[in-house]
């Protein structure tokens, strides 16, 4: 794998503090890069300058080898070209049909009638919407406006699609409807997509990997199993969180401990952990357990996720069955 | 005094003629003027597709200047001018003239208040596929905001059906003219009458029109 978008140095201010704070990032042909954040963090000023809608204050951004802050406007048009963009709030063009919105790139491209109709078609087809052609975007609803604009961004053969916050309009099905379509344009075509988006169950399904972003600095980023399985930073756990509720927080402990008077305990779950294997074994040393809380999602080709467990028994028992689990896991006690 | 239709009728006539001369005139020349002007307006904006602080300033003094003066006041201020471009500050062609120029103004305003909303995405999503201003002008602008400019155009056909009623005050005839001439002056309000009945059918119709193809249009997008 070779880059294919470098930040190198990267700051954008529009006149106030930075937006963006010395970003260094590095996206590699063919992977499905995630950049989250909270809403303000700079991500959608950061995807903005790949396809140089935005410029930098300093730093360069190269694309494809190419520093994008040495080209020209008519230098930025042709590179544009070769970038898709996907919005959220799908930005069709509303006095043309899905058939006009789809070809609209490749007039702007140059391509001739017949190519254009061909192209037209095929995407169509790819996306599930052939029957759609002749309707206007108002007709349609918004999982089916995403595809068209997708179908949109992959008109020119981009090398690389990036997806602003693509999905967060819609509703969870449709959602997954539309991450699945990227999926597709990842695997089949090859093409290369930076995710935008703030919420992690968006990066877990289909990221790479993942760039964390907290006022205008990237604060941490690595593989989606490196982020997943250990945040380093407080903004990662909580977004590690919101996808796997890890531990119960405070309210939620109290409320445990009211129903359940036994020894509570959160292990880790992962591929190979054995956790149940040990659970299993509990009866042995006269422990009864009960899990109370958690979830295990798999991530990628792995799975991972933890468990709070209540243990009621002898305290001799307890112990041996809290170390069993520390044998294979990470355990935190919980009192 | 019984009314002359007989020797009226003729003069009537005329000036239903005059006056959708006048009235089309404007709108087809004025018309595309004022987009010309108000697509200026809009792509020279701070934030628009090429933004220049100069030109935007420019034009917009000049509209703001223009746009306020009484149409009365404005086909007799022109005169010189008209006199230059025309060759005479009187007659039909004078006042088409005159109105054609203040139109251009006023119609700028309403086409760059309806390109204001198109939906600022889809002109970045275009920029994005790395279509240039010129494209975007051409081909987006007006496609996205038709359906308004339909009805602001329609508007622009009332304003300048009654404007065009003040051409009489140079010679240029008209309804208007007619109205004044025939009904007022004479104290036949009969004339007056048939005159003011001419002009409601006629914005009537054109209201009519310009509501449907509106509606037409806006139902696609």
């Amino acid at each position: 794998m070779s880059p294919l978008i470098e930040f190198r140095g990267v700051t954008k201010s529009f006149g106030g503090p930075p937006v963006l704070d010395g970003i260094d990032l590095t996206v590699e042909a063919g992977e499905v890069f995630a950049v989250i954040g909270h809403s303000g963090a700079g991500k959608s000023t950061l995807v903005r300058l790949v396809n140089a809608l935005e410029k930098v204050t300093s730093g360069s951004v190269l694309v494809d080898g190419v520093d994008l802050t040495t080209l020209s406007e008519r230098g930025l048009r042709e590179v544009r070209l070769g970038i898709g963009m996907v919005f959220q709030q799908f930005n069709l063009l509303r006095s043309r049909t899905v058939f006009g919105n789809i070809a609209y790139p490749l007039r702007v491209a140059g391509w001739a009638k017949a190519d254009r109709e061909r192209r037209v078609t095929e995407l169509l087809h790819f996306v599930g919407l052939a029957d759609k052609a002749w309707q206007y975007p108002d007709q349609l609803s918004g999982g089916q406006k995403q595809r068209v604009g997708i179908a949109r961004a992959l008109a020119t053969n981009p090398r690389v699609l990036l997806a602003d916050e693509a999905t967060s309009a819609l509703d969870p099905e449709t959602t997954a409807e539309v991450l699945r379509l990227l999926k597709r344009v990842n695997t089949e075509f090859g093409v290369t997509i930076v995710v935008i988006t703030h919420e992690m169950e968006v990066v877990r399904e289909i990221a790479d990997r993942v760039a964390v972003l907290e006022s205008g600095r990237v604060v941490e980023h690595g593989t989606l199993h490196e982020v997943f399985t250990a945040p380093r930073e407080r903004t990662t756990k909580r977004f590690v969180e919101t996808v796997l509720r890890a531990r119960p927080d405070a309210d939620g402990l109290a409320q445990l401990r009211e129903r359940h008077p036994g020894t509570l305990v959160t292990a880790q779950v992962r591929d190979g952990s054995r956790v149940g294997a040990v659970l299993s074994d509990a009866g042995r040393h006269g422990v009864r357990f009960e899990v109370v809380h958690g979830g295990v999602k798999e991530l990628g080709a792995a799975s991972f996720g933890s468990l709070t467990l209540e243990l009621v028994g002898a305290d001799a028992g307890v112990v041996a069955v809290v170390a069993g689990l520390r044998a294979v896991t990470e355990v935190e006690e919980l009192g | 005094m019984a009314t002359d239709w007989n020797t009226l009728w003729p003069v009537l006539l005329d000036s239903v003629g005059q006056t959708l001369w006048m009235v089309a005139a404007t709108l087809v020349v004025g018309g595309f003027l004022g987009l010309l002007l108000g697509i200026a307006l809009y792509i020279t904006r701070a934030g628009g597709i090429v933004p220049n602080r100069v030109v935007h300033t420019v034009l917009n003094v000049v509209v703001n200047i223009v746009r306020p003066i009484p149409f009365i006041i404005f086909i007799t201020a022109i005169g010189p001018v008209t006199i230059a471009v025309v060759g005479t500050q009187l007659g039909t062609g004078a006042a088409t003239f005159a109105l054609i120029a203040a139109a251009t103004f006023g119609i700028s305003r309403i086409v760059e208040q309806n390109l204001v909303t198109i939906d600022p995405g889809v002109i970045e999503a275009a920029r994005a596929m790395g279509a240039s201003p010129w494209r975007i002008v051409t081909t987006l602008l007006v496609p996205e905001a038709l359906g308004p400019l339909i009805l602001g155009y329609t508007f622009v056909f009332v304003a300048v059906v009654d404007m065009s009623a003040v051409a009489g005050a140079i010679g240029g005839g008209g309804l208007g003219d007619f109205a004044i001439v025939y009904g007022y002056q004479r104290f036949d309000w009969a004339v007056t009458g048939v005159a003011v009945a001419i002009i409601v059918v006629l914005v009537q119709v054109a209201q009519f029109t310009g509501n449907r193809l509106a509606r037409r249009v806006l139902r696609r997008g």
